[in-house]
């Protein structure tokens, strides 16, 4: 069999896009947090809960409601959206003069009290969520066998990515949004609602982390503390890119997946870590991060 | 220096072994105290948790509410999976509410701390969650006794079944920490044993959500048998992955070796379908425990885990040897525990080891068909009864302190 | 820097002096007291307890030092916790000869060790970047633990002996155990105090509010800010080795970054930049912990840490101790 680095080809290929399809699932989840940042300057620790949120919504409306997937895709983004755009106008609002770290903590205790009170609801065993009728099954593509549900989550996540991505830089009310984060006073002069466009961007970037909770529910066990430990890794991955960069957080999310799927051929007990290892080599060289403005 | 101690030291010896005697005719403080100390809010929450708790009240009450009539008293607290609140809480309740008997006892860490903490101070307690075989080996105390199951029987029963089943190839999906790695052992060990061959093992982080990527290096390795020596949310993780990557189509197979009823219930049967695994207990299994279970459920509105049976079996032979020997002294009740065989609807042969090891039957299952299933909890199917004294590790092998060899 | 101050005191109008001496007599009144307090606190609660909370108290105000007067905030302290109580764990547990405090030493010497090298690496970061980067210094920090063999990973590290301070006095005993942790614990204050009131405490603050101009009157910020990380490292190792010998084991859950999490509560609840405010915090968090985890409410401890971050945060930043402070301030001056 021909190897690759001491690894035959077909698993190395396969470790690859599975890196991949992990990867593009770090840069959806990142990319909310670097809108959040990047907009409204609010470290939004909550992101993990909001995505676990995403989760637990689909799966209690798939059980009361029968909401099927393809709707919940669609609906539970804005709900959850929604929520959060409460938190924005009753909480976050009345600590944006401060320094960042003071909404750090605020929504670290938000994700503490979400977990905990599910916690206590759901227990922490977690339940499955079917995967949808149209994407089971898999692929073969020649060095392995891809669910086909992976491949959809790679195409979703990449292309959610696009459009954001394409909003923000590329339209008019993205062009709005940028204007209002750099000059407050200026854009309201000119006739833009400033705290409602923050309040629809803080919901936005909410929803994307809900997006990413659905995607997740039929991959994982759908359990309250699914969003606490993938959170730091994902704080990683924007930290890299450079907190507030829109492309950072999409091109390191895809390269921290691909490294992390790597390291778990070579090295796998240190899977886990190796992600926050490229994070201090990344510091110490480019102190803002790969595609990050020094302030 | 010596001759100032001496007549003090004999009045010391004097004095304690009053204080003995008189402590052997009664109940301290006219109250049997039992603490139950579990994980009430983490990962081994629905394992033991509240609904041990529930159990562990079940059995007072169904023993009355008190021993010779001295009422029994029942206080609970979260160790939050910390071997530092675990232990420190023990060491509280020793020191300011004199506790009895400590109950439930989950995490391998917290039992290791806090059953030092009972060593030092006399105490007693029962542990009815760990799954470390160390416990009562090179960690044995005569201040506890393990009750439910330990790593032993589990990689004796389910990797002993498979091999001589012709599953010889193995490859192993390992917890990176001391339990995952005390589990590879005894499991390498049972099937090399028994003429199997472990060709592959990947040491994954603890914990870890996505098992993808070790699942296909268990494919490329060609092994027939992927074992999984995890537990809990790893487990459901490595299983739910496994069944997204069709390793059961491309004709390997999996064997979980600490599996819980509740992680079962979690995944569901399609994805669990045709799992062996080794358990101590299941509420199906005759007419005691599912008359037992039932009675649970109404309370509780879960059936019961291994763990939370074993629970209100270990209470229930505790409160019956307090009774037998009208003390509740721990050195007199731990002997006066040890001298009885334990039958009921939980334990079958079961008996106290001088290590502390609670041995007893142990049973091969086999997880249900979507097809086979009669009901939301009918998940198993008990294919053979593994017995007592084969079960477990043999004292012979033993490391105790407490084991004269 | 320290002589003009006393200088410009001496100038001052005899009306102005006298009410700084009756203050101050205040204070010291205020300080005896506590002293006090933490003297006879064993007879009344139990001590164990009591030793719990002045371990954490002593990470909070190391935490403190830090975050309070550099305004640099760590979300990696729980590595130097973890490492002072695993070095000194690992001592005593296998050399029965050592005494008590020559293993506190040495776990507080690790730490600091590495605290230099988490300083020299995160210290021109500034705000969320230097948040960022201990917490993944820390990442690393656990990961070494979980995988090295002297810590025993997930089962923890036990059978730590308190042994004999000097090779004399038993600590066995709780109450003796508790006098010791209680002057461990006041050496730490005393030392964060006096940092706090030194001409390098003074220079500390004025780069917290203004670091380009700190810089522009010839101070080395840098220097000066490592200076503390070590010293608020050195004191959270102390914190770790002391709470180690109390509990007789070290484990994972001092490593973990929730660990880094809960000391950021007990800081922001007592009060940010007061020298009692982790103390106050510390008391009240690791008392809360106790009394939910022991009472049916149990299952929502995160759930009630959770409200009252929020709670801190929205309505009073200051802190119990700073509000404390700014209601004394406005009814007695």
């Amino acid at each position: 069999m021909t190897t690759l680095l001491g690894v035959p080809i077909a698993v190395f290929m396969g470790q690859l896009t599975l890196g991949l399809v992990n990867g593009a699932f770090y840069a959806l989840l990142s990319l909310g947090l670097a809108v959040i940042f990047g907009l409204l300057k609010i470290v939004n620790f909550a992101h993990g809960a909001q995505y676990m949120l995403g989760a637990f919504a689909a799966l209690l409306s798939m059980r009361y409601f029968g909401t099927n997937y393809w709707a919940a895709l669609v609906l539970v983004p804005l709900v959850i959206g929604g929520l959060g755009m409460l938190l924005e106008r009753f909480l976050l609002r009345r600590i944006a003069h401060l320094d960042h770290l003071y909404g750090l903590l605020l929504t670290f205790g938000l994700a503490l009290i979400f977990e905990g009170t599910l916690v206590n609801f759901f227990g922490v065993s977690g339940a499955r969520y079917a995967t949808p009728e149209a994407l089971q099954g898999g692929l073969n593509l020649g060095f392995m066998f891809l669910p086909t549900y992976r491949a959809w989550v790679l195409v979703a996540a990449l292309g959610m990515c696009l459009f954001t991505w394409f909003m923000i830089e590329r339209t008019r009310l993205g062009a709005y949004l940028r204007a209002g984060t750099e000059n407050a006073a200026l854009m309201q002069a000119f006739g833009v609602n400033v705290p409602l466009l923050v309040t629809l961007t803080y919901g936005f970037g909410v929803g994307l982390a809900a997006f990413a909770g659905v995607l997740a529910a039929p991959l994982y066990p759908v359990s309250p503390t699914m969003g606490s430990s993938l959170l730091i890794v994902v704080f990683a991955v924007v930290v890299i890119g450079g907190m507030g960069s829109i492309l950072g957080a999409i091109v390191t999310g895809l390269a921290m997946g691909v490294i992390e799927g790597l390291t778990k051929v070579y090295y796998p007990e240190a899977a886990n870590t190796v992600i926050f290892l490229v994070m201090i080599l990344v510091l110490l060289l480019r102190p803002a991060g790969l595609f990050g403005k020094e302030a | 220096m010596n001759l100032h101690k001496k007549p003090l030291t004999v009045a010391v010896a004097l004095v304690s072994l009053a204080v003995m005697a008189s402590a052997q005719a009664e109940i301290s403080d006219g109250e049997v105290r039992i603490g139950y100390l579990a994980d009430m809010s983490g990962t081994y929450r629905d394992l033991g948790g509240p609904g041990g708790l529930a159990a562990l009240e079940m059995a007072v009450a169904d023993f009355g509410g008190s021993v010779n009539g001295a009422p029994i008293v029942v206080f609970s607290a979260d160790d939050r999976n910390s071997a530092d609140v675990g232990a420190n809480t023990v060491r509280e309740w020793i020191d300011q509410r004199n506790v009895d008997l400590v109950a439930g006892l989950v995490a391998s860490s917290v039992v290791i701390a806090a059953t030092r903490v009972l060593e030092e101070n006399g105490g007693l307690g029962i542990v009815s969650g760990a799954a470390a075989s160390s416990i009562t080996n090179e960690h044995c105390t005569p201040n506890h006794i393990h009750w439910v199951y330990d790593t032993y029987p589990l990689a004796n029963g389910t990797a002993k079944a498979i091999v001589e089943q012709g599953g010889d190839s193995w490859f192993l999906l390992t917890a990176d920490y001391a339990f995952g790695h005390a589990l590879e052992a005894d499991v390498t060990k049972v099937v090399e044993e028994n003429g199997g061959e472990i060709v592959g093992s990947v040491r994954h982080p603890f914990p870890t959500s996505d098992f993808s990527s070790y699942i296909l290096q268990a494919q490329g390795s060609g092994a027939s048998i992927v074992g999984l020596a995890n537990a809990g949310a790893d487990t459901v993780n490595a299983i739910t992955a496994a069944s997204q990557f069709g390793l059961t189509q491309s004709g390997q197979q999996l064997a979980g070796l600490l599996v819980f009823l509740n992680d079962v219930h979690a995944m569901g049967l399609d994805d669990t379908q045709g799992l062996l695994l080794t358990t101590g207990w299941y509420w199906d299994m005759d007419e005691a425990s599912r008359e037992w279970a039932q009675r649970y459920f109404d309370e509780v509105g879960r059936m019961p885990t291994m763990v939370q049976a074993g629970i209100y079996s270990s209470t229930m032979h505790y409160l019956q040897a307090v009774e037998a020997a009208d003390t509740d002294d721990p050195a007199t009740v731990r002997a006066t525990m040890a001298e009885a065989p334990i039958e009921d609807f939980f334990a079958r042969n079961g008996r106290i080891r001088e290590d502390g090891r609670m041995v007893h039957d142990m049973y091969l299952a086999q997880v249900k068909t979507p097809e086979a299933s009669t009901g939301e909890w009918d998940l198993y199917e008990i294919l053979s009864t593994i017995p007592a004294e084969e079960a477990y590790r043999p004292l012979t092998e033993s490391q105790c302190k407490l084991v004269n060899r | 820097m320290s002589q003009p101050i006393d200088t410009a005191a001496g100038a001052l109008p005899s009306a102005v002096a006298a009410r700084r001496r009756r203050e101050r007599l205040r204070h010291g009144a205020f300080y005896l007291a506590l002293l006090a307090l933490g003297l006879v606190a064993p007879l009344f609660v139990y001590p164990v307890f009591l030793m719990k909370i002045l371990c954490f108290a002593l990470f909070a105000c190391a935490f403190n030092l830090l975050l309070g007067y550099v305004g640099l905030l760590s979300f990696g302290h729980a590595a130097f916790l973890a490492t002072g109580g695993y070095v000194t764990g690992y001592l005593l547990a296998s050399h029965p000869g050592l005494t008590p405090e020559l293993g506190i030493l040495a776990g507080t010497l690790a730490a600091t060790v590495l605290g230099a090298l988490f300083g020299v690496l995160s210290i021109r970061r500034q705000g969320i970047y230097f948040a960022m980067v201990t917490l993944a210094l820390a990442q690393l920090v656990f990961f070494g633990y979980l995988q090295a063999p002297f810590t025993g990973g997930e089962d923890g590290l036990h059978g730590v002996a308190r042994g004999e301070l000097f090779g004399v006095i038993s600590l066995r005993g709780n109450l003796s155990m508790y006098y010791f942790v209680f002057g461990v614990f006041l050496l730490g204050f005393l030392l964060i105090w006096r940092t706090v009131h030194s001409p390098f405490g003074q220079v500390l603050k004025a780069i917290r509010e203004n670091e380009p101009r700190a810089v522009s009157l010839g101070y080395n910020a840098d220097a000066y800010k490592l200076v503390a990380f070590v010293i608020s490292a050195a004191l959270a190792g102390l914190a770790g080795a002391t709470k180690t010998l109390v509990f007789q084991l070290a484990s994972l859950t001092d490593a973990h970054w929730h660990m880094s999490g809960e000391v950021i509560l007990m800081t922001l609840l007592g009060g940010v930049g007061t020298l009692f405010g982790p103390l106050v915090g510390a008391s009240l968090v690791v008392s809360l912990q106790h009394m939910l985890a022991q009472s049916p409410l149990g299952n929502w401890v995160d759930v009630v840490l959770g409200a009252i971050f929020v709670l801190c945060v929205l309505s009073f930043r200051s802190g119990i101790v700073g509000e404390a402070v700014k209601l004394y301030r406005k009814n007695f001056k």
